[in-house]
């Protein structure tokens, strides 16, 4: 287990480097010119040629990537071209908002999906799988934003019990740090939900017809430990897969949600860079959810080995 | 039989240090004090960049009015009064400008303000700035006379010196200290220390998140009443916090529910629903309209290096539609067939008759006489910009509609604005037309006004080329009654009108929404936010 380990986070390093040359060639080659829009409205073409070559933007993109990678392996990520500020900095800022609302996210996602999808299976086709089911279709019909929009109108303006917008870190009170986070949680846990949910369903239902099963029923254990000790536990890798593959879904999701919500995370530090074409932010903000990815999918493979005792590596 | 303790008591205790170490986080003090007056405000755009000189965004310049001072500032019928400078003299002949600085200015790092400082920033400034360029093409020599008085000597009695040095729109000539104003003009300052009403509070700064100016209790206001750039600023509340909220609905429901106190620009389909919400104010911002559209054209390029095909774009111009679109609400909009803002002191009908003649069918008579033969004319769409995006869709429309052949290139604006700088034709990556918004307050004045200009290759994108136009601008800032500035700029719009420098298609006033049960002394300024003076309950 441990030599495997070590190998795949060796494998990393040639998918990082294949992510960092896409990254940097694919926005060189995407339209936009930081240079012009620093300049501004008033700006003649001299002024911009001026500012790109204070910014080394005119120099040969080859020299510019070389340059780049070097201070790449120096661990620098580079400075932001318009606040002058390390993007490791600005990364760092907006790590604790993405991670509390992903793993609060992922909290109410689980906690919600995982005991709807054992009941909708022990239910099944009875009305209790229909009403789960039900919220599962919604739930990946009702749009993000949309969802956010209407919690806020509800539980903000007309019942004023929670606030619109906004993050508080936790030093700032425990109760101020959760009360932000309850509406962004459920509107982006909702699809989320909807998908684990089906997935238990589905999984739980294919366990459920196992002779093992029935073993279990007529030696008189109880419904409870036969559902969740005995079905559960071996319904669990094709879950933990997609919960895994659900975290891909919740980088692109808080995207959204944090600027439905105004949370000051990565989300919307990739956007705002994007749009301003400031390059060093989207590298380095591209290698930091690559690495993320590869470190959840190594995680989810090692976590089988836990769940199903047949699988080594 | 275990050793220990079970899993389920390691989980029990892992649950229970996560919820000591929250309680222990949620007693740590709070970043603000709860005493303290925070005024919460949500701007247009985010601060990034500390430096007012290296960027015309407007955010940088409301951000540069917060922490630095200038030496004139504009009142509200926008004549320029003394702000850091106490007294001044011009002489006779009007070449030499002698000015004085206020006593008790200091930095916010407590070192006084010189004259060393004032001329090291206005030289920065004028690297970068076209009017600032334009007054130091006319400037002879920059003299300082001792610590605290400045001489301007010009070549020639120039009329537009202290309209320039309180110019507020963007790239405003704040005073910076002498050591970052020495700094490459095309480079950013690293510190934001100025000796305004605000301080700005690096430590808090949290780019595309919120950035806090702290009160300077050191600085001296004007005795004068506030008006517009003018008069006492006086720092209002102890702490400003700019919060940046892109989502416009969700910046409206803040407001609504009472999270933030003042929203700089709401956008114009929320405003009925603002107007009708409890301790939220509208206000007009005021009495010169805050922007205006233009449809610029490329000049180097067919069909629009005819003369005649680029009248033949006044036909095609109902501002009626596009103000609709734009604006919706006719309380905040106005129809202007002009190039000079109306509402402005030099407000005129100089050329405007061409203007007022809406006629599709002959809009496209003139574009085949002129040589268009169905080519496709390359219009740059910005599709996520919130008042250019309807705008060039009204424009698209309205092309088809005659008959036009157009080629629609939508993008973000951050492309438009790269692409827009090419001189290829619209084959080879150049461009036909683009669309585009612009402030009041540059507006009015010819000399700021750069679209107005048509200076070819050291003009703005579109090149328009017209000596005629450039002498006139000249002109009008050697003009010395205000008499002669309204003759010369009624020419000087005939003249642009004529040439089509750009195809406007209105102007209106973008308000701003505040929480008036709890702000009182919110100015409503065309141009820059003026967030000194406000003060909370």
């Amino acid at each position: 287990m441990f030599a495997y380990v070590v190998g795949r986070l060796f494998a990393t390093i040639p998918v990082m480097a294949v992510v960092a040359v896409f990254v940097f060639f694919l926005l060189r080659i995407a339209p936009g010119d930081p240079a012009a829009i620093i300049a501004g409205d008033d700006a003649t073409s001299q002024d911009i040629e001026n500012i790109r070559a204070k910014l080394g933007l005119d120099r040969p993109m080859l020299e510019q990537f070389v340059t780049w990678c070097w201070r790449l392996f120096q661990g620098d990520l580079g400075i932001s071209i318009f606040s002058n500020l390390p993007v490791s900095q600005l990364i760092m800022q907006r790590l604790e908002p993405t991670l509390a609302l992903t793993l609060s996210t992922l909290l109410v996602a689980v906690v919600l999906a995982v005991p709807m999808g054992v009941i909708a299976a022990w239910k099944a086709r009875k009305w209790a799988d229909r009403v789960v089911m039900g919220f599962a279709v919604m739930g990946f019909a009702v749009p993000v934003f949309l969802a956010g929009y209407i919690l806020i109108y509800v539980f903000s303006i007309k019942l004023g019990w929670l606030p619109v917008q906004g993050y508080r870190p936790i030093g700032d009170g425990l109760w101020p740090f959760i009360e932000r986070l309850i509406l962004p949680s459920v509107a982006l846990g909702t699809t989320y939900c909807a998908l684990i949910a089906r997935i238990t369903r589905a999984s739980m239902l294919e366990v459920l017809s196992q002779d093992y099963i029935r073993t279990a029923e007529s030696k008189g254990l109880a419904t409870t430990r036969v559902l969740l000790v005995h079905a559960l536990k071996n319904s669990a890798v094709p879950i933990v897969t997609v919960i895994g593959i659900g975290i891909a879904l919740l980088i692109s999701g808080v995207v959204i949600t944090e600027t439905v919500f105004n949370i000051p995370g990565l989300g919307r530090l990739t956007v705002d860079a994007v749009l301003k074409r400031d390059y060093p932010i989207v590298q380095g903000l591209i290698l930091v959810f690559a690495a993320a990815k590869v470190l959840v999918n190594l995680m989810i493979d090692i976590s089988y080995a836990f769940l199903d005792p047949r699988i080594r590596y | 039989m275990t050793s220990g303790m079970g899993k389920f008591d390691r989980l029990r205790s892992l649950s229970g240090a996560i919820v000591l170490a929250a309680a222990c986080l949620s007693l740590l003090p709070s970043t603000a004090p709860a005493q303290e007056k925070i005024l919460r405000a949500v701007m247009h755009a985010d601060v990034r960049t500390l430096d007012p000189y290296w960027t015309t965004q407007t955010i940088a310049g409301i951000h540069g009015m917060l922490i630095y001072d200038t030496l004139f500032g504009v009142d509200d019928d926008l004549v320029p009064q003394p702000q850091m400078v106490g007294a001044y003299d011009i002489s006779p002949d009007k070449l030499t400008y002698t000015m004085t600085l206020r006593d008790g200015q200091k930095f916010h790092d407590g070192s006084p303000v010189t004259t060393k400082d004032v001329v090291a920033s206005l030289k920065r400034w004028g690297a970068r700035d076209p009017a600032g360029q334009r007054l130091l093409q006319f400037t002879d020599k920059l003299e300082i006379v001792d610590e605290k008085t400045f001489r301007i000597v010009l070549k020639e009695p120039y009329g537009q010196v202290l309209a320039t040095l309180g110019k507020t729109s963007t790239s405003v000539p704040i005073i910076m200290r002498e050591k970052e104003a020495l700094v490459d003009p095309n480079t950013q300052i690293q510190e934001a220390i100025g000796s305004g009403p605000y301080k700005f509070a690096r430590e808090l700064w949290v780019p595309g998140s919120k950035t806090v100016y702290l009160k300077n209790k050191d600085y001296i206001p004007r005795s004068e009443p506030a008006q517009t750039f003018a008069g006492g600023k006086i720092p209002g509340v102890d702490r400003i916090e700019l919060i940046w909220i892109s989502d416009p609905q969700t910046a409206m429901q803040a407001l609504i529910n009472g999270e933030i106190d003042y929203l700089e620009a709401p956008s114009v389909d929320f405003v009925p629903m603002l107007e009708q919400s409890r301790n939220v104010k509208v206000m007009r911002t005021g009495k010169l309209d805050s922007t205006f559209g233009l449809i610029r054209l490329n000049h180097l390029h067919p069909p629009f290096n005819d003369i005649k095909a680029r009248q033949a774009m006044y036909r095609l111009i109902n501002q009626e539609d596009f103000l609709r679109t734009v604006v919706g609400n006719p309380a905040f909009y106005r129809v202007c067939h002009g190039l000079i803002m109306c509402g402005s002191p030099l407000e005129n009908q100089g050329g405007s008759a061409m203007l007022k003649e809406y006629n599709p069918k002959k809009a496209l008579e003139m574009l085949k006489e002129a040589g268009y033969k169905g080519e496709p004319i390359t219009v740059l769409h910005a599709t996520d910009h919130v008042t250019i995006n309807p705008s060039t869709q009204v424009l698209i429309q309205a092309m088809r509609e005659a008959g036009l052949n157009v080629d629609v290139q939508a993008m973000d604006w951050g492309s438009v604005v790269q692409r827009r700088a090419k001189k290829e034709p619209p084959a080879q990556g150049g461009w036909n037309i683009f669309v585009t918004t612009s402030s009041g307050i540059s507006g009015s004045n010819p000399i700021i006004h750069t679209w107005l200009g048509a200076a070819c290759d050291r003009g703005l994108f579109g090149w328009p080329c017209d000596p005629e136009v450039e002498q006139l601008r000249s002109k009008w800032g050697f003009a010395q009654t205000d008499a002669e500035r309204l003759k010369i700029a009624t020419d000087l719009q005939t003249r642009a009108i004529e040439q089509v420098v750009y195809v406007p298609y209105g102007q209106w006033a973008q308000p701003i929404a505040y929480r008036s049960d709890r702000l009182s002394g919110v100015l409503g300024v065309s141009g820059l936010a003026v967030l000194w003076n406000i003060t909370k309950k």
